[in-house]
């Protein structure tokens, strides 16, 4: 198929929507890493006009990998609910935008029209769209799920508390927690990353989780990010989790390099929905970001945003508590700089909130990529009306998986920035504790001996 | 439900908790900000974890162990961030200035690589350096020229161990930093090296540095692993194969 856009100085021709989805993106290293980004700014551009005047038909029609070979193609494809199609298949990308971003489409226009998007015509918006394009429209969005809280509702912002420990150790983990808890973060989960991933390990961090939650009658969740299958052990034999977590990639090739495919995410749900400790319905947390597939060889010559796109089209058939993008953890060679890192933040919040899933971000750096803290911070501050939630550690330092995201503090700052507070049920508990008094912390707040223990 | 504790053991409490945690716990607040002591901790640390990424080796470092100096494809740090493929490669000059000047067919082939760290490389390799060369010496092994290469990543090791024809290679190179340290190295080893071999058929030793795995005592378990690797005739999972083999004969 020959597409062309008369943009600019001189024509330019491109040989299949694939091509034009990845010379449309804005510029990313991974991308041209994978050899398909666009070679020139005008180049980029001319992919971008292209991009504009294709309809929504015809990237239904090409999706980036056959729907014959991938999986993830057939859960994107078979979850569009044809009659909903049938009234925008002829919208072309660019009208798709204008009617994103107008003032008068509201959140339920949107999303009258999601169940007839694919997250190729999600991500195919999202290159045409400025970074102000992108906060606009993913703050109109509001998306909320319900766990043993609920998350998204609007003028609240929720956390992750994510108290990790290079030794799994299992006081180290809850003093963090205890120090979080003291600075009003944690009611999007209290989730754990094991070093060791092994059902023992899984089981004893959420049992202490658990315990914690449990004592001092914490309306959140707890989870033990150790892989899909460990987890599902762990619960068969009566660990108490209230979330199931896998990390997701965009295509089937990438998810086989995470050693999940949708027969094993279809049993963990299920499983999740009859085992999990928690209320529901939603019991299930992802993790994605862009250039994974890269990383693992299972990228099919398609562009980074576009891929990440699938992940949350995968994700949405397990209809996720939280599902978050770790976005500048990968790598200077996908995402090069602070420019980098918060473009693609941007992006993926709205894509996640446009496939109307409950969509938070962790904004984090690793020490070899161009970007720091203030990077994040930005990024934060950038999203605090977009996203449901973000990662905190303590003072934005992570010391088990050696990266930095925002700080515990973080938190207070942006509900006091934007005029936010945390999940209803979490800020009565907050108040009821004395940590938090009309949205601001109190006198005794960030001290973990507010909370018994070691 | 809460537990206040006492004003003295409050404070005993807190310093428990920040002495025995290696997160940044305890750290109070300036209303919702961290404390201007603390954020300039954490800001120096980062400092450090990315001079070591963004500086290079000295010349007289290179000098002064003896090494011969060649370069990746990499023209730059920004190239070496963003494109792992170019660190991994050398120029045929290159290749050919290596078959000119070094030894061929060693039975080891030592390099040092930049990495992500050359602080890594500078607290590091004076002390390191001459443990291996001895040991390896003394186990009657015959190690070539050794090799500095700058921009490198792990696998320029398969380039130059087969452009040398090498029975087996050692690279040692920076780690990315973390916050805690910036000093750590590598070292990664394979029994006939080429390109395209992949990760898993490779051995390593991680975490070397003063503060985790000594120079000294790192320098005594490469030289074992490299001995037996050239016993074995294997590296990396073949080589954890053939100990199983070994261990049911």
């Amino acid at each position: 198929m020959v597409i062309t856009s008369a943009i600019g100085r001189e024509r330019t021709t491109f040989d299949s929507v694939t091509e034009v989805l990845a010379k449309a993106n804005e510029r990313k290293t991974g991308d041209e890493l994978a050899g398909v980004a666009a070679r020139s700014d005008a180049e980029r551009v001319a992919a971008k006009d292209a991009l504009s005047q294709l309809t929504l038909e015809t990237l239904r029609e090409n999706p980036v990998v056959p729907y014959e070979d991938d999986e993830v193609t057939r859960v994107i494809q078979d979850a569009v609910r044809e009659p909903v199609y049938e009234r925008i298949r002829d919208w072309t990308v660019g009208e798709l935008r204008e009617f994103l971003v107008d003032s008068t489409t509201t959140d339920e226009d949107i999303s009258a029209i999601r169940p007839g998007l694919t997250s190729e015509m999600i991500a195919a918006v999202a290159k045409l769209m400025s970074d102000m394009d992108l906060v606009l429209v993913a703050s109109k969005l509001t998306v909320t799920a319900r766990c043993n809280n609920t998350i998204g509702e609007p003028g609240r912002l929720s956390f992750r508390l994510q108290p990790n420990d290079p030794g799994d150790d299992i006081e180290n983990i809850l003093d963090s927690t205890r120090e979080g808890l003291a600075y009003g973060v944690g009611d999007a989960v209290i989730g754990v990353n094991p070093v060791t991933d092994n059902v023992a390990t899984t089981t004893e961090i959420l049992e202490a989780t658990r315990g914690i939650i449990d004592e001092y009658e914490i309306p959140t969740q707890n989870c033990c990010l150790s892989h899909v299958t460990t987890q599902m052990d762990a619960i068969r034999e009566g660990a108490p989790a209230d979330l199931i977590f896998q990390s997701l990639a965009g295509t089937e090739a990438g998810n086989d390099e995470f050693g999940v495919d949708v027969a094993m995410l279809d049993e963990a749900y299920e499983l999740g929905t009859r085992r999990c400790s928690s209320a529901g319905p939603n019991v299930m947390y992802f993790e994605t970001g862009q250039g994974s597939e890269l990383s693992g060889d299972a990228h099919h010559d398609v562009d980074q945003v576009t891929l990440e796109a699938r992940c949350y089209g995968l994700a949405k058939r397990y209809d996720p508590f939280i599902v978050n993008t770790v976005v500048g953890f990968i790598g200077p060679e996908y995402l090069y700089d602070g420019k980098q890192v918060i473009r693609a933040g941007l992006e993926d919040v709205f894509m996640g909130k446009l496939h109307g899933i409950s969509m938070g971000i962790d904004a984090c750096y690793t020490n070899h990529i161009q970007a720091d803290q203030n990077d994040i911070e930005r990024l934060a501050m950038l999203l605090a009306n977009a996203a449901n939630y973000f990662i905190t550690v303590p003072m934005g330092d992570d010391v088990m998986l050696n990266y930095q995201s925002n700080s515990y503090h973080d938190a207070a700052s942006l509900w006091e920035l934007h005029d936010l507070r945390p999940a209803a049920a979490f800020e009565e508990w907050l108040e009821e504790m004395g940590i938090m008094h009309e949205g601001r912390l109190t006198e005794k707040a960030g001290d973990p001996t507010l909370f018994a223990g070691g | 439900m809460t537990t206040t504790n006492p004003p003295d053991d409050h404070d005993d409490r807190l310093d428990r908790i920040a002495d025995r945690n290696p997160s940044r716990l305890g750290v109070g607040r300036a209303g919702s900000r961290p404390r201007t002591q603390t954020l300039l901790e954490f800001r120096s640390d980062h400092g450090i974890a990315r001079d070591a990424v963004q500086s290079h080796v000295s010349d007289a470092l290179v000098e002064e162990m003896g090494l011969f100096a060649i370069q990746t494809l990499v023209e730059d740090k920004d190239a070496y961030l963003a494109r792992p493929d170019k660190g991994r490669e050398i120029a045929a000059e290159t290749a050919e200035l290596l078959r000119e000047e070094c030894q061929q067919s060693p039975q080891v082939q030592l390099i040092v690589a930049d990495g992500l760290s050359s602080t890594a490389i500078e607290k590091n390799i004076p002390d390191l350096l001459p443990i291996l060369l001895d040991g390896l010496d003394q186990r009657g092994l015959d190690v070539g020229t050794p090799i500095f290469v700058t921009y490198g990543r792990v696998d320029v090791m398969d380039a130059i161990g087969e452009e040398l024809d090498a029975e087996s290679c050692l690279v040692l190179i920076g780690e990315r930093p973390g916050l805690a340290t910036a000093e750590s190295l590598s070292a990664y080893m394979v029994y006939g090296p080429e390109r395209g071999t992949p990760t898993a058929k490779k051995t390593v030793i991680s975490n070397i540095h003063a503060g985790g795995l000594p120079p000294v005592e790192a320098g005594a378990e490469i030289v074992d692993l490299i001995a037996e690797m050239c016993d074995k005739q294997a590296s990396g999972l073949d080589l954890t194969a053939a100990d199983r083999e070994f261990a049911k004969g």
